[in-house]
């Protein structure tokens, strides 16, 4: 404290005693301080509401593009919105609501996408997806002039999913039977054997690395793989598409399920050996078991991610029109290929609203799928997690 | 210059739960004042709300006033920002910021605070600031290094001369010491006895020897019993406080007997 | 790792090691699938390389566009990075708000189920956003590109606006919508990490909310954004559907709100099912192209969010 400027005298001080507002910083020479008046939030709330009917205003009265006047109306609140609260409470308070404002605009801008994809779908799919002539029905043998004569009114609406259903849950099926073993007893040597060593290192490197593949790539290395083993005409099968779809999957698994084993508390493994107990009953009796709940829910939030895959699909099974029961032999379908086809290969080119219906009830049903198991997974890890977990 | 601090009918919230009740209570300027009481007991809660820092738990409210030279900090238009530039604190652990060097720590509120500074005004105000924290000569040589390479001790002298850089006129420490070895300690508690010359502290203590030995005046809080709000059970002199309570709880604390 | 146990290794000196054969089950099914993971992805890059090789060693004017193999992938991986790129640009500010808002700005239990919402558009299906992306939010690009070509059309990027709006532009806004999801869950992980300690040493100096958050939340967060912003750009490098559907593809070009361009992995979605021969390995060899671009940038994304341990400083 050995600057002269550092305290003045008592009687030369020009503030109020209680002037809450002026600090000992502001008589600091070389110093320009920048202080804060309180101010209240209604103002922002005020203008918030003013600069909403703006936006409206310029878009109906004025006839502006919905999105013009929205940024229009939301520059104009920002540039208001600091100008007033720069003379309220200063500039940090204006700067302080001016991100507020930003954050607040960053979120609504996220929900509208969504808000506007989930209102499509449902809109456009709920006619068609839950009719059991859709449900019930394959491609088979259905042509553009079916999609003609329905449309003319001549006759009934044929085509439907029951072929894509059942490929995406016969190739899901067999994904799931591919990947949760390999993930899973990778999972448990990570955590339970490799203990840090060389290997378990630079398999957690790999799995790392196996997550950034691209879902189309996937489809190539399986057409690849079986192009290698059964040739080129015979390489199209459920098999290489459920292969593909391991690809994608595994990481998922491999790192669900090594967090959820991870979790489990030392003491119980420790406890467990101490009563002279094998390792392998340990791990099969104590350690899966507590975590069960939450490798029931990491898996389902793997089968959630992939069972909307087209991509690799696409390339690895090709398109089938009709029902195959067998992954084996053959291309089959899948509910995300079979929108895709519909989407832009219509059967009529001349009659598009028929395959596009169909399209959108597969995205519907697509979509409440992947809903429902996102749903499910929490409520496992919700319902069944252990009683003294963390 | 420093200011006086005149709590009134002081209640304290979270939610539904009564935290602390009814603490009024005198805090002299230039003097040190300790909180000494079991875990639990809202020692650390009323401190916090010396600056409003409570606010920052959801759900904390208060009722009742908080005077600094009489001036209301809980008034309708006084906001807490302003609060914190005039109530500084030190917390249990020290908190530099990872990311910057010693000197910008120790400038960190003075650079929130200022529209402008000058460079020479910043090397004076830094040295000066480092000056009254005791830690100038151990960092001069490196006050462009991170500020989380000291040892826990200088962290803590660091977080101070950050405190003080902002010319606060009160300066509140929760348990400034409970994470440092016995030097360390030491070292704050020197400071503390030097920072009052300028400064009203105000100290939240585990340590009753802590409290014995740096403190003006002492308060014990305590509470009847768990689920119970906490209170002010004795304020006065740490002589009194320490030699002839006149509250049972106090002396039954004092003595060891309990918490 | 330091929660792995070490278990008490049998002493071979002491007794015959007793080999259980459950644990010897456990033990090579683990060390077996571990290694299955290893030997896919060598076997990602070896079949693939396998089927590319036909293209890439193939004579210069046999393959498509008659400039080799080279010259037919370039084009197409600057419209993937150009695509990639601008989406990421677009999303993270937005990301980047999200994750501050559930984090720091809602109450804590509407920003939870904000953040159960936002896993949610993380898995709409990719197709899904496609149709979307084509048939309600192209049409509505139009006269925004209308505007851009009249007033900004000197900038090559907004030379000539397509009447479709099914255009690399548009495509690119889609993937950032599709990308959000990741920088927002990443950033709002850190976000909620910083230490408490770092926030209330800030508010206690008399920071604003906001000057709170940029002196203790976004330095400690900044690795973490980046490394989310890196993992939404191979995202969208790979992504697939979305850009097929919406984008009309063409010749490159650098008008960004005209049709033309497109991206490897839309490419090889059109084209692969009536691909045959010297086109198919044409196609493979693309991906192979693609998977080594993700991978680099999948591997630096990595490298940043581990570093973020050492920047924490937390002690």
């Amino acid at each position: 404290m050995s600057a002269p400027t550092d305290r003045r005298p008592a009687d030369r001080d020009p503030r109020t005693p209680d002037d809450l507002h002026h600090s000992r910083l502001d008589d600091v020479p070389g110093i320009v301080a920048s202080t804060v008046r309180p101010a209240s939030t209604r103002p922002a709330w005020m203008l918030a509401v003013a600069f909403v009917l703006v936006g409206l205003a310029l878009w109906q009265l004025l006839d502006l593009h919905v999105a013009a006047a929205v940024a229009l109306a939301f520059v104009g609140y920002l540039v208001v919105l600091y100008v007033v609260y720069l003379r309220l409470g200063g500039e940090r308070v204006a700067k302080d609501h001016l991100v507020r404002a930003l954050v607040y605009f960053a979120f609504a801008l996220a929900i509208l996408p969504l808000v506007s994809l989930l209102w499509t779908v449902v809109a456009q799919g709920a006619g068609r997806a839950f009719d059991p002539d859709f449900l019930n029905q394959t491609m088979n043998g259905v042509t553009g002039l079916n999609d003609q004569r329905y449309a003319s009114g001549e006759a009934d609406f044929v085509g439907g999913a029951y072929h894509a259903i059942m490929g995406t849950l016969i190739i899901t099926g067999m994904a799931t039977l591919i990947s949760v073993p390999i993930g899973m007893f990778t999972a448990i040597y990570l955590v339970e054997y490799g203990g840090g060593n060389r290997l378990s290192k630079s398999i957690r490197f790999f799995v790392d690395v196996m997550t950034g593949i691209p879902s189309i790539v996937a489809g190539l290395f399986a057409f690849a793989l079986f192009t290698q083993i059964f040739g080129i005409r015979d390489a199209k099968m459920g098999l290489a598409g459920a292969v593909a779809l391991s690809v994608l999957m595994i990481p998922t698994v491999v790192r669900n399920s090594e967090e959820m084993l991870r979790i489990v508390p030392n003491e119980l493994r420790e406890a467990s050996l101490a009563l002279g107990v094998p390792k392998w009953r340990t791990i099969a009796k104590v350690v899966l078991p507590t975590a069960a709940s939450g490798l029931a829910s990491g898996i389902t939030l793997a089968i959630a991610r992939v069972i909307g895959e087209t991509a690799p699909l696409l390339v690895a099974i090709g398109y089938a029109r009709g029902l195959n029961w067998n992954p084996l032999e053959g291309p089959m379908n899948t509910l995300a290929v079979y929108a895709y086809f519909m989407f832009t290969k219509p059967l009529s080119p001349a009659v598009r609203d028929p395959s596009l219906e169909r399209a959108w009830a597969a995205a519907l049903l697509l979509v409440l799928i992947v809903v429902a198991l996102n749903l499910l997974a929490r409520l496992i890890a919700k319902l069944f997690a252990p009683k003294s977990g963390r | 210059m420093s200011k006086r601090i005149d709590v009134n009918d002081l209640d304290i919230y979270y939610g539904d739960f009564h935290a602390v009740k009814d603490v009024t209570m005198t805090i002299e300027p230039r003097s040190v004042t300790a909180f000494i009481g079991p875990s639990g007991c809202g020692k650390s809660t009323f401190l916090r709300t010396l600056n409003r820092m409570h606010e920052v738990i959801p759900g904390a409210r208060v009722d009742g006033e908080v005077l600094i030279d009489g001036q209301n900090l809980y008034a309708k238009g006084v906001d807490p920002v302003d609060v914190r530039r005039q109530v500084g604190m030190v917390f249990q652990r020290p908190n530099p910021f990872p990311t910057m060097s010693i000197k910008e720590n120790v400038l960190a509120g003075v650079r929130l605070n200022s529209k402008r500074m000058s460079g020479k005004a910043a090397d004076e105000l830094a040295e000066r600031a480092l000056r009254g924290a005791n830690l100038w000569n151990e960092v001069k040589d490196r006050l462009d290094k991170p500020g989380a390479g000291l040892s826990g001790g200088q962290q803590q002298r660091l977080c101070i001369a950050r405190a003080i850089a902002i010319q606060p006129e009160v300066i509140l420490m929760d348990e400034p010491c409970s994470a440092l070895d016995p030097i360390s300690t030491l070292a704050i508690e020197d400071l503390i006895s030097d920072l009052k010359t300028d400064y009203t502290v105000v100290i939240v203590t585990h340590n009753m020897q802590q409290a014995a030995r740096v403190s003006d005046k002492t308060g014990f809080f305590n509470l009847k019993a768990t689920g119970q709000p906490g209170e002010l059970v004795e304020y006065d002199s740490t002589q009194t406080i320490f030699n002839n309570p006149r509250e049972k709880a106090t002396e039954d604390y004092i003595s060891g007997r309990f918490g | 790792m330091t929660a792995t146990p070490t278990p008490a290794r049998r002493q071979p000196s002491s007794a015959k090691p007793v080999r259980r054969p459950g644990d010897l089950f456990f033990s090579s099914a683990s060390i077996g699938s571990a290694t299955i993971i290893l030997l896919t992805l060598a076997g990602v890059a070896v079949f693939l390389l396998i089927e590319a090789l036909p293209a890439l060693t193939a004579p210069a004017d046999e393959v498509s566009g008659g400039a080799g193999f080279a010259g037919y992938v370039w084009p197409l991986v600057v419209g993937t990075v150009v695509a990639s790129l601008v989406a990421m640009v677009l999303a993270t500010p937005v990301a980047v708000g999200i994750a501050l808002f559930v984090s720091h700005y809602a109450p804590r239990r509407l920003g939870q189920s904000i953040g159960f919402v936002i896993d949610l558009l993380a898995a709409v299906p990719s197709v899904v956003f496609g149709m979307w992306g084509m048939s309600v939010f192209a049409p509505r690009l139009v006269p925004l590109y209308e505007w851009l070509e009249q007033n900004l059309g000197f900038i090559p990027l907004f030379a000539d606006a397509s009447t479709s709006g099914r255009t690399l532009m548009t495509a690119s806004i889609v993937l950032a919508v599709m990308i959000l999801p990741i920088i927002t869950a990443v950033s709002r992980e850190v976000f909620l990490q910083t230490p408490s300690l770092h926030e209330e040493a800030a508010l206690a100096l008399g920071a604003t909310k906001w000057e709170m958050i940029r002196t203790a939340v976004l330095p400690f967060g900044m690795p973490g954004v980046i490394g989310g912003t890196m993992l939404g750009l191979g995202r969208a490098l790979g992504e697939t559907m979305a850009v097929a559907i919406i984008l009309s593809p063409g010749i490159f070009t650098w008008n960004l709100i005209g049709s033309g361009n497109n991206t490897i992995p839309a490419e090889i979605a059109l084209n692969f099912p009536e691909a045959a021969g010297l086109r198919l390995s044409e196609l493979i060899a693309a991906g192979l192209v693609l998977f080594v671009i993700t991978l680099a940038v999948n591997l630096f994304a990595r490298w940043i969010v581990d570093r973020r341990a050492e920047f924490s400083g937390a002690n």
